[in-house]
C-alpha cells in the first residue's frame, strides 16, 4: 500500500463570490473548499464524505479541472512526473483529460438524449483522435460487455430513453473508462439507483478499478456505501477536511466530534440496535466569510476557549495515517 | 389485543397510459392497529406511494381502483365520493410528502398556511383558539412559534419538513402517512426528524405508515414492515421477524444488498436483473425472473399471500425457512 501518490492536493481553495453588496462595494465569499490538503495513492480509492454544502463536489470538480481553484495546488503524476495541473498547456491538457475522468450522479442528465450509446461512449475517443471508426466500434463493444451491457450489439445503437437507470449509469461508466484513465472522480454515482441495482454498479466499479488499474475519488453522502467503495475515508465539513484515515480504522475509531456525530446519525439496518442520538449543536450554516477559527466551533459539543482563540486546527497525525483537525483530541 | 384501525383488503389499482394499463397496486392486503407504526419498503415504481395515494384517494385522473377495500374503523373508503373522502383527509388520515417545499405555498407565511388548514377542517375553532393551536403545533414539532410569521424560503429543509408535519398533525389524525419525508435531508437532520416523528407518534397515540426505499430507516421507525415488489405486497410481518427470518427471497435479497457501517464488513449480494415493467408484468410470481429459487410453478401460478408464521405473511411458492 506504500505506493507513490498519484494525486497531491496542497492548500486547495475555492471561493465563490456572492452577488451582494454591489452598491457598497463589499465582497463576500462562500468558502466552498478552504485550504484542503491530502493525497491519493496509486490504485487506492479515497471516499470523500460530508453533508450537502460541505464542498465535496467542488473538490471533485477541481481535481478534474472542471473549475479552477482560487488558491493552492493540485499535482498529478502524468507520465512519471508530478505536474501542477494549473500550468498545463495545449497538448498536456489533452493528455491530462485522457488520464482523468468524472462520473456524475444523475444518469438521466449526464447522457445526451439524442446520441446513441455508441456515440456517447466513443466521443472521448473521437476527441482524443484514437483509432478508426471500425476500431472504435470494437472497443466500445468490448467495453459494453465489460460493464455488463451484453450482448453489446443490442445496446450499441440504443438511445438513453431506451435504457433503465442502472443501464444508463453503466453507459456513463463505460464513457469514463473508454480512454483508460488513471484517475476517476465518481460523484455519487449510485445515489439515484435502487438498492437491488446499486450493488451491481458498486461491484462493477470495483472490478473495473482492479482490472484497469484505476484510482478513485469516490464522493458520497452515504457512509455505508463509502465503506464498500473505498479503503480510505476523508470527512469534510464546510470546506475543510476534518478527519482522514484508513476506512475501517476511521469507522471504528472516529476522533473528530463531527465524524462521531455523522457516524452516529447513520441509520442501521438492524432493528435490535438502538443508536444514541448524535452529539452536535445547532444546524449547518453556509461558509460565508467564516471566522478563521475552527470551522466546527459553532456546532461542537466539546468546544473550549482554545478553539475560539486559535486558527482552524491543522490536520495532525494520530498514528497510522489517521489525521484529525481538532485541538481537543 | 390491540384494535384494528386500518384494514386494506385485496386492493388493486391501475393507471391507464398510452402504452397500456399499468398494474401499480395488485391485490394488496394488510392491517394496521391503532397507535402502531408500519413501514412500507420497496424500490422505485414498486407501488408503495401508489398504495398511500389509493388509501386517501389522491389519485390522478388516469388511475382507477379496480377492486378491494380500505376499511378505516370499519368504514370502507374505497367507494367514497370526493366530497365524502374530504372529511377523512386531514381529520382522520393525513399525509407528509417527500418534497416539503412543494407542500408549502411559497407566498404565504408558514403559520398562516396552518391556520388556513385548521379553518377549513375545524371551522368550529375561534380565531384565538386557532392561533393558539398553531403555536402548540410549532412547539410540538420542535419549531420556535415565532417562526410562524416567516415564509417557507426562510426555513431550512429540515425546518420545512417539521412545518409540514405540524400541518399534518393539525387535526389530530388517527393515521399519518409519511412518504419518504427525510429522503432529501442530510443524515444528521434526518436523525432528529426520525426521532421527533417516532416520539410524536407514540405521544399522540397515532398510527403511522412510513414509506421509504431505505430499509435502515424503516427498521428504526416501524413496528411492522411490508415489503413491496412490482405492485405486490410480497411480505408483511414484525420488524424483527422480517430482518431475522425473512420468508420471501426478495426480502432476503434486499436485506443482503444493503450496506451498513456497523458490524463486520460482509459481502453485499447482488440481485440479478431489474424490476419488471408493470404494463406486462411477469406471469405467475412477479419476482420469478430474478429469483434464485424459481421453478416452473413460479412462472405459472401467482403465489398465495398467506400467513406462514403467526402474524408473518408472504406470497411465495418456495418460502425460506
Amino acid at each position: 500500500m506504500a505506493k507513490d501518490p498519484l494525486v497531491i492536493v496542497e492548500g486547495l481553495q475555492k471561493l465563490f463570490p456572492l452577488a451582494v453588496g454591489i452598491l457598497s462595494g463589499e465582497k463576500h465569499y462562500i468558502h466552498a473548499v478552504d485550504e484542503v490538503t491530502f493525497s491519493i495513492a496509486e490504485g487506492e480509492s479515497l471516499a470523500l464524505v460530508g453533508e450537502s454544502g460541505s464542498g465535496k463536489t467542488t473538490t471533485g470538480k477541481l481535481l478534474v479541472k472542471l473549475t479552477d481553484p482560487t488558491g493552492g495546488h493540485i499535482k498529478m503524476r502524468l507520465n512519471g512526473d508530478h505536474v501542477d495541473i494549473a500550468h498545463l498547456k495545449g497538448k498536456e491538457t489533452k493528455r491530462f483529460r485522457r488520464q482523468v475522468q468524472m462520473i456524475f450522479q444523475d444518469p438521466y442528465e449526464s447522457l445526451n438524449p439524442r446520441r446513441t450509446v455508441f456515440d456517447t461512449i466513443a466521443e472521448p475517443l473521437v476527441v482524443q483522435g484514437v483509432g478508426e471508426l471500425q476500431d472504435r466500434e470494437l472497443r466500445v463493444a468490448d467495453l459494453l460487455e465489460l460493464v455488463g451491457l451484453s450482448p453489446a450489439k443490442t445496446f450499441l445503437f440504443r438511445f438513453p430513453h431506451e435504457l433503465s437507470g442502472g443501464q444508463r449509469q453503466r453507459v456513463a461508466i463505460a464513457r469514463a473508462l473508454i480512454v483508460e484513465p488513471a484517475f476517476v472522480v465518481a460523484d455519487e454515482p449510485t445515489s439515484m439507483l435502487d438498492v437491488s441495482i446499486r450493488t451491481g454498479i458498486m461491484q462493477l466499479m470495483q472490478d473495473l478499478a482492479a482490472r484497469l488499474d484505476v484510482t478513485y475519488l469516490y464522493i458520497t453522502h452515504d457512509l455505508a456505501v463509502a465503506r464498500y467503495m473505498s479503503n480510505r475515508l476523508a470527512v469534510m465539513y464546510l470546506g475543510k477536511i476534518v478527519e482522514i484515515g484508513e476506512m475501517e480504522d476511521l469507522l471504528h475509531n472516529p476522533l473528530h466530534p463531527y465524524t462521531k456525530a455523522l457516524l452516529s446519525a447513520v441509520p442501521v439496518p438492524d432493528p435490535t440496535i438502538h443508536r444514541t442520538a448524535p452529539n452536535i449543536l445547532g444546524s449547518i450554516a453556509k461558509p460565508i466569510d467564516p471566522e478563521p477559527i475552527c470551522r466546527f466551533y459553532e456546532r461542537c459539543p466539546i468546544r473550549e476557549s482554545i478553539c475560539a482563540e486559535n486558527l482552524h486546527p491543522p490536520l495532525e497525525d494520530k498514528g497510522a495515517g489517521h489525521r484529525v483537525a481538532c485541538y481537543l483530541v | 389485543m390491540a384494535e384494528t384501525l386500518l384494514r386494506v383488503e385485496n386492493l388493486t389499482m391501475h393507471y391507464t397510459t398510452r402504452a397500456g394499463e399499468v398494474s401499480a397496486v395488485d391485490d394488496v392486503s394488510f392491517t394496521l392497529d391503532k397507535g402502531a407504526s408500519m413501514g412500507l419498503v420497496g424500490e422505485s415504481g414498486c407501488g408503495k406511494t401508489s398504495i398511500a395515494a389509493t388509501i386517501l384517494k389522491l389519485l390522478p385522473e388516469n388511475a382507477e381502483i379496480k377492486g378491494g377495500h380500505v376499511f378505516l374503523d370499519g368504514t370502507d373508503l374505497a367507494p367514497m365520493s370526493e366530497s365524502e373522502i374530504r372529511h377523512v383527509r386531514w381529520r382522520r388520515i393525513s399525509m407528509v410528502f417527500q418534497a416539503a417545499m412543494n407542500s408549502l405555498n411559497p407566498v404565504y407565511k408558514v403559520g398562516d398556511q396552518i391556520v388556513e388548514a385548521l379553518e377549513t377542517h375545524l371551522p368550529q375553532l375561534s380565531a384565538q383558539e386557532t392561533r393558539k393551536r398553531v403555536e402548540d403545533l410549532f412547539r410540538l414539532v420542535g419549531l420556535d412559534p415565532k417562526l410562524a410569521d416567516q415564509y417557507p424560503h426562510e426555513y431550512s429543509g429540515g425546518m420545512r419538513q417539521r412545518a409540514v408535519i405540524a400541518m399534518a398533525l393539525a387535526c389530530h389524525p388517527d393515521l399519518i402517512i409519511a412518504d419518504e419525508p427525510t429522503t432529501a435531508l442530510d443524515v444528521i437532520v434526518q436523525d432528529s426528524l426520525l426521532r421527533e416523528m417516532t416520539e410524536l407518534q407514540k405521544q399522540l397515540g397515532m398510527a403511522m405508515i412510513y414509506i421509504s426505499h431505505d430499509i435502515a430507516v424503516i427498521a428504526e421507525v416501524s413496528d411492522r414492515i411490508g415489503v413491496m415488489y412490482a405492485g405486490k405486497l410480497v411480505e408483511f410481518g414484525d420488524t424483527e421477524a422480517i430482518f431475522k427470518h425473512p420468508i420471501h427471497p426478495y426480502t432476503q435479497g434486499l436485506l443482503s444488498a444493503f450496506p451498513s457501517i456497523i458490524g463486520p464488513k460482509r459481502e453485499l449480494a447482488t440481485l440479478p436483473g431489474e424490476p419488471p415493467d408493470l404494463i406486462s408484468p411477469p406471469s405467475g410470481c412477479r419476482f420469478h425472473p430474478r429469483c434464485p429459487y424459481a421453478t416452473d410453478v413460479c412462472t405459472e401460478k401467482v403465489p398465495v399471500y398467506e400467513e406462514h408464521r403467526p402474524g408473518h405473511f408472504a406470497a411465495c411458492w418456495h418460502p425460506l425457512e
